[in-house]
C-alpha cells in the first residue's frame, strides 16, 4: 500500500475532501459528493475526472517497417491522421493483455493509451513485438489526462479553447493549444456521454482543473460514478471483464478484431471461431434494485453456469444490471437467469447492450 | 425515547414492549449512496443479532442484525422505492422495521448514545 502512486492532482482532490482508494496501483479519487450525484451530473452537464493514471507510449517511425502494423487487432497503418481506434492487444492464446485506443498523431507517430494496471507489461510486450531500434517511449509520467464528459461538455470546452472544438466528430481529435502548453483533444470517452478526453503535461494538469472547476456546469466526478456509467452503456473494465484469460470473441468485441489481417493471438482466435467459445458474455438486467456484483454466481435452471464480471444498482434504469460470462445454452435475449451470492439471490434476464440508450454520445 | 446502538451500527428504540430498528447515520455515511433496503418478512421471529435484513449502497451488500428479539409487524415501505430515505435520516425517518415482543433487558447488551460515540472514535 506504501508505494500507491499519485497523480499530480491528489492535494486538490484531499482538499475537495474526497474519497480515495487504491486502483490500479494508484491512489485514486472514489467520489466527491457521492457517487449518484456526479453519475446524475455527468448524464446532465459536465462531470470532470482525474485521468492521469492511465498510461500513454508514443510511437515514432514506419508503421509497417517497425513492426508496429502487426501488434494489435486492428490495423494502424488504416487509422486515418487525426483519428483514433479501440482495439486489443492478445498474448497467444488469444487472451486480451490489454483494450487500448491508438491516435494516429502523423504518418509516422501514433499514441497508444493504455489502462493504469497495465502499464509496464503492456509497454515490454509491445516492445517485444517491434523490430529492434524502433522507437517506443513511455510517456505516462510527462502525460496529463483530465476527461471532460457530459452534453454540456462541448460548449464548456468551445468557450475554453475556441470554436474548433465543436466540429470534432466521435473517435476523432484534434492537436491544439491549451494554458500555453501542446495538448490533444480527442471525442472520446467512457461514460455514453458527449466528451472529451484532454491530453497535456502533466505541469499543465493542476491549472487545467482548476479553470474548469470554475465553470459552474463543470463538477468533478470520481471513479465510482466513472464504473456506473460505463456499465450502464455496457462497456468492459479490463481487469474484471476482460483479461489474459478472456478472448474478444467471448467477450463480445469482435468487431474491434480484423481477421483479415496478421497479430500475434489471431490462430487462437480463428481456432476459437470455429470451435466456438466455452463461455459467452451476456449483459442481464435484474428484476429488482438488488445489485449484483463481481463474482456472484449465475445459474440457469438451477444448475451454475457462470460468473458476474460486473454489476451495479443503475441510477437511469432504476434497477440492478451486470455482465458475466456464462456456457453459451444460457446466452440468449430473454433467458431468465438467477444471480446468488451467499444470502442475496435475484433473478434476472439476459437482455441486449447497450442498458441505457439515451445517452448525448453521438450528440 | 432512548436510542442503543449495536457494534454492528443498527440503533433501537424500546416502547414498551415493541422496538424500532435501523441503521445508524454513521453506518449510512460510510455504506454511501444506499440503493436497496432487504425489508424483513412480517411476521418473522429473531432472536437478538440474528441477520434479520439486507441493504445494499453502490459500494457494497451488508446484513442488518436484529438489535433484540422480536418478532416483525411493520416494515417501513416507503424504503422499497426510496432507500435513499436511510441516507437523509438514517435515525428517524429511514427507519427499517418494528419487532414486538422484545425484552428491554436485552438493551443492556447494546451500547447508549453516548457509549456508541465513544466506541465510533476507537474505529
Amino acid at each position: 500500500m506504501e508505494d500507491l502512486k499519485a497523480t499530480p492532482l491528489r492535494a486538490h482532490h484531499e482538499e475537495l475532501k474526497a474519497l480515495m482508494a487504491p486502483f490500479g496501483g494508484w491512489l485514486m479519487p472514489i467520489q466527491y459528493k457521492g457517487i449518484i450525484a456526479e453519475h446524475k451530473w455527468c448524464r446532465e452537464k459536465a462531470a470532470l475526472f482525474d485521468i492521469c493514471h492511465m498510461g500513454e507510449f508514443l510511437f515514432q517511425g514506419d508503421i509497417e517497417a517497425d513492426g508496429l502494423e502487426d501488434v494489435f487487432t486492428f490495423s494502424v497503418k488504416g487509422i486515418p491522421v487525426g483519428r483514433s481506434r479501440y482495439g486489443f492487444l492478445l498474448n497467444e492464446a488469444g487472451g486480451v493483455i490489454d483494450d487500448l485506443i491508438v491516435f494516429r498523431l502523423a504518418e509516422d507517430q501514433v499514441m497508444i493509451v493504455v489502462n493504469a494496471a497495465t502499464i509496464g507489461n503492456d509497454f515490454s510486450v509491445i516492445r517485444s513485438r517491434l523490430k529492434e531500434g524502433a522507437q517506443l517511449t513511455d510517456i505516462s509520467a510527462v502525460t496529463g489526462k483530465l476527461d471532460l464528459q457530459g452534453p454540456l461538455s462541448r460548449e464548456v470546452l468551445v468557450e475554453l479553447c475556441g470554436s474548433e472544438i465543436a466540429g470534432i466528430p466521435f473517435f476523432k481529435f484534434i492537436k491544439t493549444r491549451i494554458l500555453g502548453a501542446d495538448a490533444i483533444v480527442s471525442r472520446t470517452g467512457y461514460t455514453g456521454e458527449l466528451g472529451y478526453e484532454i491530453f497535456l503535461p502533466s505541469h499543465k494538469v493542476a491549472e487545467l482543473w482548476e479553470l474548469l472547476l470554475l465553470d459552474p456546469r463543470v463538477a468533478p466526478a470520481g471513479l465510482g460514478s466513472r464504473d456506473l456509467l460505463r456499465l450502464e452503456v455496457g462497456y468492459s473494465l479490463y481487469g474484471s471483464d476482460l483479461d489474459e484469460a478472456t478472448t474478444p470473441l467471448a467477450a463480445g468485441l469482435s468487431g474491434f478484431v480484423k481477421l483479415d489481417k496478421e497479430f500475434v493471438g489471431k490462430e487462437a482466435l480463428l481456432k476459437e471461431q470455429q470451435q466456438g467459445a466455452a463461455r459467452v458474455k451476456i449483459a442481464f438486467r435484474v428484476d429488482s434494485r438488488r445489485a449484483p456484483r463481481h463474482h456472484y454466481e449465475i445459474l440457469h435452471q438451477g444448475a451454475p453456469v457462470g460468473t458476474v464480471t460486473s454489476g451495479a444498482f443503475s441510477p437511469m434504469l432504476s434497477c440492478g444490471i451486470g455482465l458475466g460470462f456464462v456456457k453459451p445454452e444460457a446466452a440468449a435475449l430473454g433467458t431468465r437467469l438467477v444471480i446468488r451470492h451467499e444470502r442475496v439471490e435475484m433473478e434476472a434476464e439476459v437482455v441486449e447492450l447497450p442498458f441505457y440508450t439515451g445517452g448525448s454520445l453521438r450528440a | 425515547m432512548a436510542k442503543f446502538f449495536t457494534k454492528e451500527h443498527e440503533w433501537v428504540e424500546m416502547d414498551g414492549t415493541q422496538a424500532t430498528v435501523g441503521i445508524s447515520e454513521h453506518a449510512a455515511h460510510e455504506l454511501g449512496d444506499i440503493t436497496f433496503v432487504e425489508l424483513p418478512q412480517m411476521g418473522k421471529s429473531v432472536k437478538q443479532f440474528d441477520t434479520l435484513a439486507g441493504i445494499e449502497s453502490v459500494k457494497a451488500a451488508s446484513d442488518i442484525y436484529a438489535p433484540v428479539s422480536g418478532r416483525v409487524v411493520q416494515v417501513n415501505d416507503k424504503l422499497e422505492d426510496a432507500p435513499e430515505l436511510v441516507n437523509e435520516s438514517a435515525e428517524a425517518d429511514g427507519w427499517i422495521c418494528k419487532l414486538e415482543g422484545g425484552d428491554p433487558a436485552e438493551l443492556g447488551s447494546l451500547m447508549d448514545a453516548a457509549a456508541y460515540a465513544e466506541y465510533l472514535k476507537g474505529l
